[in-house]
This record gives structure tokens, sequence and C-alpha cells, in this order.
């Protein structure tokens, strides 16, 4: 430990604006980084269920739907 | 041989990507999270004081990993750029644009760390250094690779203009490598080398390679989630993705 007590370890002798500046900054966003990139996968996640769900409520033999058919090309 | 090009033809399928990076992904998160809690501890409370730094030496901890990847992803990019347009495989097109956003961030976090540990250590923040300038010059090829991706009305022309700024941007990383030996400034010289042994005491450089490491398999972590988005947005016609939403409930 490089370091009397917590106290000290706080004040970082006298640096310690400069090294909570830094440190606080690059921990925040790589916090930032990780819950962007679960968010953006949920959101997607959610928009593709619920694309779906809608497509499955409609009949299928309702051919003037305007989505894309591509299951219809797939079958 | 045959093994291996198969292997990688089937890397180069999205759907088979998307299968085998869930499976990669989650060792990559517990090692970035185990690597960068360990070294932080280590680093910040545990290494002794720098003799001529003091403690603001322990910015070193999150400056220096942050400028390791900020030119690594750079690289990678260019280099998915390259296979992209030589093998015209998407996946690599899609890694890359993902991959922009972070190497930006990274650069920021070295420009800004730099920055600050400069106040105490240079008594500036800020002088035109061929290495910081350097730096300044990655973090703009950084914003320029997004915009042009973004500038185009089809995707394909924009992810070419992107891949091909890489490539050509790629031309700064040994510029930021070497600036500090051809125009030795302000900035000092490189704190790692493979070839020397470490300048630094075991007690110091052990933590910054612990985060260092941190860092890379953090990178790899977010690259794969974000690759895996974009996969489903880009394939979200496709059958087997609208199986997938279908399944999950």
């Amino acid at each position: 430990m490089a370091f009397d007590s917590f106290q000290d370890f706080l004040a970082m002798g006298g640096h310690a604006p400069y090294v909570w500046a830094s440190w606080g900054v690059t921990g925040a966003l790589l916090v930032g980084i990780v819950l962007h990139a679960r968010a953006e996968r949920r959101q997607l996640l959610r928009h593709l269920r619920r694309r779906e769900r809608r497509e499955r409520r409609q009949p299928l033999t309702n051919q003037t739907s305007h989505h894309t058919g591509g299951r219809h090309h797939e079958a | 041989m045959g093994k291996i090009w198969s292997f990688i033809h089937k890397l180069g399928s999205p759907r088979w990507f998307y299968a085998i990076s869930a499976r990669l992904m989650p060792w990559f998160w517990v090692a970035a999270a185990a690597l960068i809690l360990v070294g932080s501890v280590w680093g910040l409370a545990f290494a002794p004081a720098d003799y001529q730094q003091g403690n603001s030496f322990r910015i070193i901890y999150v400056h220096v990993p942050a400028a390791f990847l900020a030119q690594s992803i750079f690289v990678s990019m260019a280099v998915a750029g390259l296979i992209f347009m030589v093998w015209r495989i998407k996946i690599a097109d899609m890694a890359a644009a993902m991959m922009a956003p972070l190497g930006a961030a990274m650069t920021f976090v070295a420009l800004f760390s730099g920055a600050v540990w400069g106040v105490p250590t240079w008594g500036t923040w800020w002088m035109w250094d061929a290495r910081l300038t350097s730096m300044l010059i990655l973090l703009f090829l950084y914003f320029g690779v997004i915009a042009l991706r973004g500038a185009f009305s089809s995707r394909d022309s924009g992810s070419r203009a992107a891949s091909v700024l890489a490539m050509v941007g790629v031309i700064n990383i040994p510029i930021i490598k070497y600036s500090v030996d051809w125009w030795y400034t302000l900035h000092q010289p490189a704190t790692f080398s493979v070839t020397s042994r470490p300048a630094m005491p075991m007690e110091m450089w052990a933590p910054l390679l612990i985060m260092v490491l941190g860092f890379y398999c953090f990178f790899i972590a977010v690259t794969l989630m974000r690759t895996r988005s974009e996969i489903l947005r880009r394939e979200s016609s496709k059958r087997w993705v609208r199986e997938l939403a279908g399944e999950v409930t």
C-alpha cells in the first residue's frame, strides 16, 4: 500500500485533481460505452421482435401487405 | 490449409460469426473486467509513487492503455477496410464501422489524460509537440472516417470511402510512434519496448501491463458485441434473423 490512510489516498499527495479527473473521465467513458452497447442491442432486439409479432398477426394470405415479403421468396 | 480457409470463409458469414462470437464474447468481458479491476487497484493504491512526479504519475495507467488502443484500433480498422475492399467480406466492414467511435473515444481519453497530466508535470496542458499533434490528427482522422461513412446515400459507397480513408490514414500511426524519437520536444519516449527491459521497477510496470491487456480485452468485447448488433441491423430481413427474433421472447 502506497498510502497511510484513505484520506492520503484521496489526496494523492496534492495531485488529486489531476489523478481523479483523468481516472474519472476514463472510467465514465468505459462505463458509458458498455451501457451504450447494451442499450443498442436491447433496442434492436425489441424492434425486431415487435416487427416479427406484427407480421405474424397479419394473415399470410394478405398479399397486399406493404412489408418486404422476403419470406415468400425464401419459403 | 483447407481447414483454415473454410474457417475464414465461415467467419465471413454473418450468421456463423453471430453464433461463434456469442461463445467468445463472455470470456473477453470477464477478462476485461478482472484485468481492469486488478490493474486499477494496483496502480492507484499499491504501486509506489514516482520519485520525480509523485502521485500524478498514476495517470499513466489510463493514459498509456488508451493511447495504445487508439492506435491499435485504427490499424485494425484499416486492416478490416482492406479485407472488405479486397475480398468484399461484409463482416469486416461491419466491425470497422463499430470500431471507429471506440477508437475516437480512446484517442480522446489519451489526449485528455495527457493534457491533465501535463499541468503538474510540464506546467502546460498543451504544446504543439509532435506526439501531441499527431494524436490530435488521429482524433480528426477518426471523425473523418465516421463522417465519411455517413455521408453517402448508398451504404456500400460509404463503406468503401471509409475503408480507403482508414487505409490512407494509417500512415499517421508510424508517425505517432516515432514522433518522440524524430522530434523530441516535450513528450517522453516510449514507456514499453519489446526489445529492452522496462525502465520502471516491476511494481510500476506490472499494473500498467495488466491495464493494457484489460483495455485490449475491452476493445475486443465491445467490438464483438456491437458487431453482433450491426449484423442484426443489416441482416434484419434475412430469414435466420427473423427466426431469432421470433424465438427470443
